[in-house]
Formats: C-alpha cells, structure tokens, sequence
C-alpha cells in the first residue's frame, strides 16, 4: 500500500468514558472502492462502539468472504478478528463465543455470504440466539466477483450489465424474525443517523442481534433500474421509527413532537425509548412486525428501522445451560477428573 | 459326526432382529465369559435401521487373548426366522445349531455333521410370563440361559451380572433370574452333553476391562479437558457425543445451579461442526468434534483453513463403509488419504491410529496436546469396529502429574515483556511452530487479523509471492517437527534377519498378530510393525528396507496407507505388498492367514498346496 492515514487528530477531541479516543477504534485503510456503502458502515460501526465506550480489546470480529467480509479490517484495528471461509462465518462465531461468553462478538457479511452459500449457518445461529450483532452488509451483488445478482436482489431490479433479476428476492430481517432473533433492524448505509444508534443497539441486546444494512455496490448496482442504488434507496425508504439508546448508567430523554413514547429495556437494563407514531405497529409483536414489513414492501417501500425486538430472549449459553466463567478460562483442576475417577470407571466395565 | 470339542476357544453367534432388545442379553453372555477370566470379544454385526432387520453379535471366546474376529462359526443360537436357513449353512463342520423349538425345524434342514438343539424358548416364556411386553426380552434371557448350562457356565455369575444390571430397579432382576434359570434348567435336563464347547473358569483376563472405543474416546476428552463440542450425528461416531455428553454431566456440573463446565452444540451439519471447534479453538478452548467419512469430506474445506490459519483441532474419524446410504453400520479404515491431504493447496494433517479402548482414551487425550502444540487439525483415525463394538483391552491410565500442554499461548504478561516485535506468524524457535494470542488477552499489544494465507509474519495482508513461499516452507518445517511428537509405531521382531514384513494399523492389528503368530507355528517368521501415526517417523521407513517384502494389511481397496507410504517414504511399489480387506466386517484372521499364505505362495515362499486353516482345528 502506497498512503497510508494521517494519524494527527484534533488534540481537543475528547475520550469516551473508558477513556478511548476515536481513532482507537479505527482499522486499516479501505481498499473498496471509493464510495463503497461498505465504508460508510464501517464508520458507523466505529462511531457506535466508541460511543459505547467498549474496550477495543473485548470486541472480537468475525467474517466471511466478499467485500463486506473485508471490511472488518478497516476497523477496531486493536480488536481480535477472524476472516473465515465463505458462508461459514456464524459457526465459526459460535464456536469463539463459547470459548469465551464475556467478549463482545460483531460480525459482519455479505447479503451473498448470508443468504445464499451462508444461509443454513445464518438461519442457524439465530435458531441458537447466538450472543452477537450480525450485520449484513447488503447490495444485492456479489462484488468481488463482479457483479453477479445475489438472493437479496429484488425481483425485476436491473444491475450494471441491463439484465432483469428474475428471481425472488429473500427477505434475511423477515427470516431473521422468523427464527427467533431476538433484536431485526434494516437501515441504509447512507443514513449514519439511524444507523449508529441501531449498531449500539445490537450491540447492547443479549442474544442475536441482526442488522440489515442496504449499502449500494457503486460499481456493479447503482445504476438507473437497480433498486439497491444510492438513488432508489433515498427515493423508496421509511423509518419505521427513530429512538434513543439509554446505556444503563445514563439518563437521556428526547422528545419528538407528536410522537409517542414505547419504551424496551434490555438485560441489563439498558432502555430503547421508541419515537412513534401512535398507530405504528408494536414491534415487539412478531406477527405484527412481519405484517409491517410485508405490508411496506406491497408498496415498494423499504422500511427501515428497528423492526423487532424480544427483549427476554434467551441466548446460547444459557439455552446449553453452560457454566458462567468463560470456558477457555478453565484449567485441569476444573476440567480433569482425576485418576481415582478413571479407576472407578476401568472397574464399571470389568 | 465328529462334533467340535473345544474349552476356552471358539466362537458362538446369536442371529436376531434389530430391536428386538437382544443386545441386552448378548452383552450379558460375553460379560459373563469374561467374568470368569477368559478373554472375550463381541463384535454386533447390525443393518442401519432400528427395528426388523436381521443382526448377528459374535462372540469370540479365546483363552490366549486373541481378541480379533477369528471368522466361521461353530455354535449359533437361531433366533431370527429370516435367516435361519443362512445362519445354518454358515456353521462350521461339527457346529451346533440352537434353535427355538417352539416351532419345529424345516424338513430340508439336514446336515449330519452338525448338531442341533432345540430349546422351546417362546413356548417356556410364554407359560412362564404373563406380561406381553417383557416377554420378548425375557425370550432372549432364556435362550442365554440354556447356553451357560451347555457350555457349562457357572450360572452364579450371570445371575450376579443381572442383579448388578437392574441394581436401580429389583423389581426387574427377579424375571430376569427366572428366565435364566428356565432356560438353563430346560438344557441342562433334555441336551446334558450334547455341547461339547466349554466356558472353563480361568485367571487370564487380570485387570483387563471391557469398554467400546467410542466411550473410552470421550472420556479421553473430558480428561483433556475439552470443553466446546461442535457435532452433527453420523453412525458410527454420534456415540462419542453422546458419552461426552453423559460424562460431562456426571464431572462437569458446577454445584449450585447445575450449570455444566461445557458447550455441547448440535450444529446444522458437519461444516458448522468443525466451524464451531475452529472458532472455540482460536478462541482459547480446547474442542473437538467426532465424525465418519462423509462428514469428513464436508469438513475439508475448513480443515485446509485451520491448517494455514494454524488453529488447533481436534477430529475424531469413526470409519465406515461408503457415502450417502453405503454401509454406514460396517467397518471400514478407508479414509486415509481424504484425512491425511484433506483440503486444497499443499495441505496435510497428523493421524493418529487407535487399536483398542486404552489407545482410544489416550490417543484422543493426546490429540489435544498435539493440535495445540503444532496449531494444526489431529485427526484420530478410530473405526466403527472399535468405537461401537466392546473390545477387551487393557484398562485406561491417566497419570496424575499430567499437565495439559496448551502450545506456544502468549499472556499478557509475557506480551509485555517481549523485547521484539511480535509477529503471529513469526517462527522464532526454528520449529515452524508460532506464538498466538487469545483474543482479549491485552490491551494494546498481541492482537492479530486470522486470514488464510494473504498474509505476512506479522499476519498483515499481502499477496506477496516470497512471503506465500515462506510461509509454506515454515509450515513444511513444522509438519518436520510433528514427527517428532507423535506416538512411534511398534515393532516386533520375530526374527532380526526376516525377509518378510507385515505392517498395519488399527483395528486390524489383532488379526494380524494372530496370523503372523500361526505363521510362525508353521515356521515362517514374520517381523512386524503397528503404524500408530502420520507423517511416518524414519523407523518406519526404515523397517519397511530393512525387508525384502513388505505386507500392508488394510481395510479398503486401494492399499490407502501403502500409497501414503509410498508416497511419503519415497519407496518403490513393488516392496510393498497390498492385502486388502474391506468387506465391512473386522478382519477375521482365518481368512487373512490364507489371504497371506496365497500371497507368499505367489512368490515362492510357500508351497502352494499347504492346507492352510489356522485357528482352532
């Protein structure tokens, strides 16, 4: 690489409560190309955790193979990450999040990583409600191949080349809702305003949190006809609602006028106060959150959002009822149970 | 009629339907054979269907510890109406045939060199038992019964055996000990005599135990403390889990609230399997995960990353026969060369070959220190036969000084001391092997981006040609320092100046050393050698000059580990013999004798009119 970053920053800029300035939470230099939707995630991703204040060194992140799969490098450079194969990132992310249940697991893919060779390892770990935010990075192509349609391209949407998508498109937040995720958003890479609160959001639920990011391939997909293009986007979206995240030691109240308050506390008393309008659906009611999306999409509208939320969802660990020290912190003296044991054993099968 | 005449040194078969809850007391037979001193080995011989199908479990009875299948049949209990005929046909010359005679033997049923016996076991249970449920099962306990009074058993030990085995509910051992004792009392009066097989009393089992390989494998795991289990269930290795499962529960729950001091995770399939044991194993935890031969060619693609990624794994293969509906219930070591150069692009792994329970516990124990020391997959190459089956063996060791070895792990401590700088792929020792860090571990200092092969020492991204060949030539050292660490094969030299060498592996050791040994009776002395690992240590090169002709006995077609020999020792083909046995049945020594014998006659060894039988006469 021939450039490399400034590393100067405003000297007045200040730390977050952990004492970490931004730029510690900053990676490598993109290599996608210059106005990826995929950078612009990144950003957000990084904003949202030094918001949080979490320490770098407890977020670990995991990846598949694509161009979205790539970008965990152009983040949280002092975080632990793991570049897996195609599609295969979710199990590789159950097995590190049993290693060690006290980390914080972010993983990012492609909407090809995810809903095509990745989908039964998607549908997967959120069946299990796997402690982490899945981000899907979602532009309807497969980029790094160039171009081809991928399973999230919309019926008739027309890519780079001018042909028509004919197929089906899949819907992962609806899926994700489906099988018991217990916290579904979808936002747009270019509306960093919703998507850092989500990002936090995920981040702070317990259990599977999945964001669905639309984030427009500039290369292969944003032109005239592509209904995943910068332009179609900002044309044919709405939010289903905006809200603040009270981390649990803060109190921060916003009022939005005419809207209505719904408020959903997470684990460990985190609250999501929900700005509303007073008919919108409940999003805490399955049906209803399904209903909604369907509903939208008749009138090619996507909407965006948090679209569901199970605030009392179960994870891994506690489904598999495993012990709460994490387990790649056990020894022999946990683990072994010793030669008397094994003699009483030998002794059972003579 | 010259009727078989034999104590301590035959072999028995029950032919029965799947299901029909004869397992039970088969087990019950051989346990109690071994009870009384003498070495034993059952074998189940079963379809892949869970009710209806004709199964046999046969019982080698051999006082000299041959423990392998001896093959032919010279007493069988016919049970199954199905193959009655078959099971008739197949006994050997002078054989007895134990039948139900509720219903009477067909006409053309007439051998004269066989002895039969009928016992009226539905009609005796039926008078006997009001309850339509038990009765099925206590038809197969009387059918034992009527076996300890013709082999002349002491019916105090099988009757010890079912109190023991009903200990939690008494209730159930009292019809039990009645069916027993109906049975044995109904041969004892009508057939006193007629058998002429017996079970005699002896002191040659010592501290030996009876155990499968599948359990001896998990607890293996659990004293290594394995703690995440990725798996997805595939005959013959779910077993493995399952046992995991059982005894996690009984040494792993924390007190308190229960919680268990593992994470057994039943994945989609067996991508996500070794996914989980790669993520786990990253992540610090020492995981595992057990499959058979199509999970292993779902697992490749993972494997080739764990063995550039270098990540510890460990996988135990059960062996079988064959893909999609094969022979999933036969045994097979026909995995070899998927396992050893499992993936794509210059990849190879450690194996490790059990032959019995003990080998089981430790090689598995074991696999943990390796996978961890070299940061690479170990597969244990275990088979159905020995993970399903009861072997009798030695009993397991743990030594209680034993540490586990966890590899070149940094802490924080130690990040903070290093004087240079410190690169995940950075051979600093000279022996390929690398240092890693949990992720978590520090701060600001050991943290790493895992990547396939893009990537330098200090695990930056390139696509740099020189650095790609440095890296594949470190790892190259590395699979040099293996060697060095894995189990040495045995060796047994008959004869220091033998022409002949016989080397094999596995499960198929204990018919081999049985032929080698009846060789030997007939004055040809063979040198032999137990491959116990790969990559092969220079010994085993070594024996295989050392010989003029070498004999590789295997259970697959294509001679898998003679090719990995080959291949790996730079040998010529010719020097290396294949015998191959893979008709999904253990390797019976009887046939493998006079597969060896054919062979030697071939190249003049031999002469080729020799009578070869072998075993009891």
């Amino acid at each position: 690489m021939t450039f490399h970053r400034p590393t100067f920053r405003h000297p007045e800029l200040p730390p977050n409560d952990a004492g970490y300035h931004r730029q510690d939470y900053e990676g490598g230099i993109s290599t996608l190309c210059a106005g990826c939707g995929h950078d612009s995630i990144c950003n957000a991703i990084i904003q949202a955790c030094f918001e949080l204040a979490l320490p770098p060194h407890r977020i670990v992140k995991m990846s598949g193979i694509g161009c979205s799969s790539k970008s965990p490098a152009y983040f949280l450079g002092r975080s632990h990450g793991f570049n897996t194969v195609h599609g295969r990132m979710p199990s590789v992310a159950t097995g590190a999040n049993m290693a060690n249940r006290d980390l914080v697991y972010l993983g990012v893919s492609g909407d090809g990583d995810t809903a095509s060779i990745g989908m039964g390892q998607f549908m997967h770990a959120v069946r299990r409600n796997l402690d982490m935010l899945y981000i899907v990075m979602n532009n309807g192509c497969y980029g790094l191949t160039k171009g081809q349609y991928s399973a999230t391209a919309d019926k008739g949407s027309k890519g780079k080349k001018g042909r028509i998508n004919e197929l089906e498109s899949i819907d992962l937040c609806e899926l994700a809702i489906q099988l018991g995720a217990g916290f579904v958003a979808r936002s747009f890479s270019g509306d960093k305003q919703q998507l850092v609160p989500l990002i936090k959001a995920g981040l702070m639920h317990k259990g599977l949190s999945f964001i669905d990011v639309i984030s427009p391939c500039v290369t292969f997909n944003n032109n005239p006809g592509s209904t995943k293009s910068y332009h179609w986007v900002r044309e044919h979206s709405e939010a289903t609602n905006t809200f603040d995240l009270v981390p649990f030691q803060q109190t921060i109240t916003t009022e939005y006028d005419g809207d209505t308050v719904q408020d959903v506390a997470l684990h460990d008393d985190t609250v999501i106060h929900l700005h509303k309008h007073h008919d919108a659906p409940d999003i805490t009611d399955r049906r209803q959150a399904i209903d909604n999306l369907e509903d939208h999409k008749a009138q090619d509208v996507i909407l965006t959002g948090v679209l569901y939320i199970n605030p009392n969802s179960a994870d891994t660990h506690e489904l598999l009822h495993t012990c709460e020290r994490p387990l790649n912190s056990l020894t022999e003296d946990d683990l072994c149970p010793g030669g008397p044991a094994l003699e009483a054993i030998n002794a059972a099968h003579r | 009629m010259k009727q078989l005449e034999s104590i301590n040194d035959f072999v028995v078969r029950f032919a029965t339907i799947n299901g029909s809850g004869s397992a039970s007391a088969n087990t019950l037979f051989a346990k109690a054979v071994f009870r009384m001193g003498v070495p034993v080995s059952p074998k189940n011989i079963f379809p892949s269907n869970i009710q209806g199908l004709p199964t046999w479990y046969e019982v080698r009875v051999n006082e000299r510890g041959h423990v392998g299948r001896r093959g032919d049949v010279d007493l069988v209990v016919a049970i199954n109406g199905q193959t009655l005929r078959q099971d008739y046909d197949s006994l050997v010359s002078g054989g007895y045939f134990v039948y139900d005679s509720s219903r009477t033997l067909p006409e053309d049923f007439r051998r004269d060199d066989v002895t039969v016996i009928g016992i009226p076991m539905t009609t005796m249970c039926n008078e006997a038992f009001d309850n339509p449920k038990m009765r099925p099962l206590l038809k197969n306990i009387i059918y034992v019964g009527a076996l300890t009074a013709l082999l002349d058993m002491e019916p105090e030990v099988l009757i010890e055996s079912l109190r023991k085995q009903f200990r939690k509910n008494p209730a159930l051992a009292e019809p039990n000990i009645r069916a027993l004792e109906l049975g044995y009392a109904y041969a004892r009066d009508h057939h006193a005599g007629a058998c002429k097989l017996a079970v005699r009393r002896s002191d040659r089992v010592g501290d030996a135990i009876i155990m499968d390989g599948n359990s001896a494998a998990a607890l293996g795991a659990v004293y290594a403390g394995a703690t995440v289990v990725g798996w997805y269930p595939i005959t013959p290795s779910t077993s493995i889990i399952e046992s995991f499962g059982r005894y996690a529960g009984q040494f792993r729950t924390e007190e308190g609230a229960g919680r268990i001091k593992a994470a057994i995770v039943q994945a989609e399939d067996e991508l996500a399997a070794i996914g989980i044991v790669i993520g786990a194993s990253w992540n610090g935890a020492r995981a595992f995960t057990a499959t058979s031969g199509p999970g292993i060619s779902l697992m490749a693609e993972f494997l080739g990353l764990a063995y550039f990624a270098e990540i510890p794994v460990v996988l135990i293969d059960i062996q079988r026969v064959g893909p999609s509906t094969g022979m999933p219930t036969r045994t097979q070591q026909s995995d070899l060369l998927a396992c050893a150069y499992a993936s794509h692009g210059d990849t190879c792994h450690p194996l490790l070959f059990p032959c019995n329970p003990r080998e089981c516990f430790e090689m598995t124990a074991d696999a943990f220190d390796l996978a961890e020391r070299l940061q690479t997959p170990v597969i244990v190459m275990s088979d159905l036969d020995l993970g399903m089956n009861d072997h009798y063996g030695p009993p397991l060791a743990w030594d209680p000084q034993r540490r586990y070895d966890r590899g070149k792990v940094l802490n924080a401590a130690q990040l903070d001391a290093l004087t240079a700088k410190w690169g995940r792929y950075r051979d600093t020792d000279g022996d390929g092997i690398c240092y890693r860090t949990y992720p978590g571990t520090h701060p600001d200092k050991g943290v790493y981006f895992t990547r396939g092969t893009s990537r330098d020492e200090y695990s930056a991204y390139t696509e740099d040609s020189a650095a790609y060949v440095r890296n594949l030539k470190r790892l190259q050292l590395k699979w040099e320092t293996a060697k060095g660490l894995l189990p040495q094969a045995r060796i047994k030299l008959t004869k220091p100046e033998a022409r002949l060498g016989v080397v094999f592996y596995g499960t198929t050791a204990f018919a081999a050393y049985e032929a080698i040994e009846l060789l030997g009776d007939r004055g040809i002395a063979v040198n032999s050698m137990r491959i116990r690992a790969f990559p092969f240590q220079p010994e085993v090169i070594d024996f295989i000059r050392a010989h003029e002709v070498v004999f590789v006995i295997e259970q697959n077609r294509d001679g898998q580990m003679r090719t990995l020999l080959i291949n790996e020792g730079n040998l010529p083909p010719d020097h290396l013999v294949p015998i191959a046995c893979y008709d999904g049945q253990p390797v019976a020594s009887r046939l493998l004798l006079r597969t060896l014998e054919g062979a030697l006659a071939e190249r003049g060894i031999l002469p080729t009119n020799t009578p070869g039988q072998g075993g009891t006469p």
